[in-house]
């Protein structure tokens, strides 16, 4: 049994009578402890896909397990992050990483507590009275996957953590990504546009196409951990990225 | 130019110095704009460009006031009229935000709802004065009415606005991370809707003592509005000219207040102007 399994998902709307199909029998199966992304051209139904998972949107067919467990429809079993950081502004960093856990029931004081050292350790330490104005987009990012990380799920979504970053922060946010991955044992699903950071991070990568959204490829990423920069280099991983990018060249030949 | 050539020390742009220069000059400028308007006043008055009958003059107001003040009742009607005010912008604004906060819980309540708001807002409830007094008699109480009606649709209105702004995904971050619809409200409508409320702070406090006055112009026992209809009935414009500034003087004092309210409810978050 996976920690994650979506069977069967489709997801279909209305549109001038008409039904638009967003997402097409998906199946992904995600084993406990993998880093797994998701890549494909935007409006391959990515976002469609998490949105059922963390039991925001209710799919058309299809199931969502956990561990064996169905919870589709139901919210707040599985980590969620988006692309916007989603800080709140009237709220210090310290006090916006403890979102989740206060509406748990946690007294504030003890959810300071348990989230400071968690900001030090994670690059935040110093920055935990600020509010989210004064820091940078990468900082942002960090408070987000913190917050995330302090809700303490096994699966964590996350829909391009690092899409608005510029290339150098980006770079650095997916070794901190690697670290923070190696260091909790999360179960990560990760939607990307970016095939180098999808193979650079993951375990696995499931390849979409264009509307409707359907898996097209499978692909296991064979190379050694740790990486770093020289994983980039290495002739496994040019081999995989041309693979990938002669498959997402095909997807956007297609819609032309 | 000099001093700079002086020592061969680098010039050092400091703008905190700059900034508290500015600030003192411009204080400066700013009383003295006033004491040049309220001495031509003084003077155009005594050597009769301007007629002392109907624009009275700054030191006649000054001894008009302080009479009014020892031997009348002036501090009394200054205490009514402000309570009354004060009430009910403080009930006004609060029961109109939460009527405004409560249309987030539900799209078809707040869709029925919504039209009746804006055609009561319509309504110049100043012209139903003269009912309110009936009503609820001419004390202290239709006053607080009255100014309560000018203030409870203005922060709906406001608040509403505030919750039809709230950003979805702020609220589908919050459901993903375990959230119930009273979380949501708590810790993000809420928070989301203070810039809009503390921006009519300053409409409603003058709208409350404008329906104050009105209030005690139509009938009343005490209060400035009703001093000021008094004093102009028996054509002692000194005295009608002491409640306008009077007047005045609370209106600033009351809007102080609304800025420090406004200043507590936007803390941590940076200015949007």
């Amino acid at each position: 049994m996976s920690a994650l399994d979506i069977i069967h998902c489709s997801k279909y709307y209305k549109k001038n009578n008409e039904a638009l199909c967003a997402l097409e029998n998906a199946d992904l199966h995600v084993a406990r402890g993998r880093f797994v992304s998701i890549i494909g051209p935007s409006g391959c139904g990515k976002s469609t896909l998490f949105n059922i998972i963390a039991g925001l949107l209710r799919p058309s067919t299809g199931q969502v397990l956990l561990d064996g467990e169905e919870i589709t429809r139901k919210s707040g079993y599985v980590g969620y992050m988006l692309q916007k950081d989603l800080l709140l502004p009237w709220r210090s960093i310290l006090d916006n990483v403890i979102i989740g856990l206060e509406i748990r029931g946690i007294p504030k004081k003890k959810a300071r507590a348990r989230a400071l050292p968690m900001l030090k350790n994670y690059g935040l330490g110093g920055f935990e009275n600020d509010h989210p104005d004064a820091l940078s987009g990468g900082m942002r990012q960090r408070a987000g996957l913190i917050r995330t990380l302090l809700y303490d799920r096994d699966v964590l979504l996350l829909d391009e953590p690092f899409g608005a970053l510029d290339a150098q922060t980006r770079m650095q946010m997916q070794n901190w990504l690697l670290e923070i991955w190696n260091d909790f044992k999360k179960t990560i699903l990760f939607v990307t546009h970016d095939i180098d950071e999808a193979i650079y991070l993951s375990d696995e990568i499931y390849v979409f196409t264009h509307r409707p959204g359907k898996i097209k490829a499978h692909i296991e990423v064979d190379l050694p951990r740790p990486r770093n920069e020289k994983t980039l280099m290495n002739d496994r991983f040019l081999e995989l990225k041309r693979e990938l990018l002669l498959m997402l060249r095909e997807e956007h030949g297609s819609t032309e | 130019m000099s001093h700079e050539e002086k020592n061969n020390e680098p010039f050092i742009e400091d703008p905190g110095v700059r900034q508290t220069r500015l600030r003192r000059r411009a204080l400066i400028g700013q009383i003295l704009v006033g004491a040049i308007l309220i001495i031509l006043w003084e003077l155009l008055t005594r050597i009769g460009w301007m007629d002392s009958y109907y624009w009275s003059s700054p030191s006649t107001i000054v001894r008009t006031g302080w009479t009014a003040m020892m031997q009348g009742s002036l501090l009394q009607d200054m205490a009514y009229t402000s309570g009354a005010t004060i009430l009910g912008f403080v009930t006004g604004t609060a029961a109109g935000y939460l009527l405004g906060l409560s249309f987030w819980w539900s799209a078809l309540y707040s869709r029925i709802f919504e039209p009746y708001m804006i055609a009561f807002n319509a309504v110049p409830k100043l012209a139903l004065a003269p009912v309110l007094v009936i009503m609820f008699g001419i004390g202290f109480d239709s006053k607080v009415v009255l100014a309560f009606l000018m203030t409870i649709i203005v922060a709906a209105i406001a608040a509403y606005s505030g919750v039809q702004n709230v950003d979805p995904d702020l609220e589908k971050m919050l459901l993903s991370l375990g959230a119930k619809r009273r979380h949501v409200f708590m810790k993000i409508v809420v928070p989301t809707t203070f810039p809009w409320i503390a921006s009519i702070l300053k409409i409603n406090i003058s709208l409350a003592l404008a329906g104050t006055i009105v209030g005690e112009f139509i009938s009343s026992r005490q209060g400035i509005g009703r001093m000021i209809l008094y004093a102009g009935q028996v054509m002692n414009i000194d005295l009608v000219w002491v409640g306008v500034v009077v007047l005045s003087i609370l209106s600033i004092v009351m809007y102080l207040g609304t800025v420090w309210l406004e200043h507590v409810l936007m803390k941590g978050r940076a200015s949007k102007s």
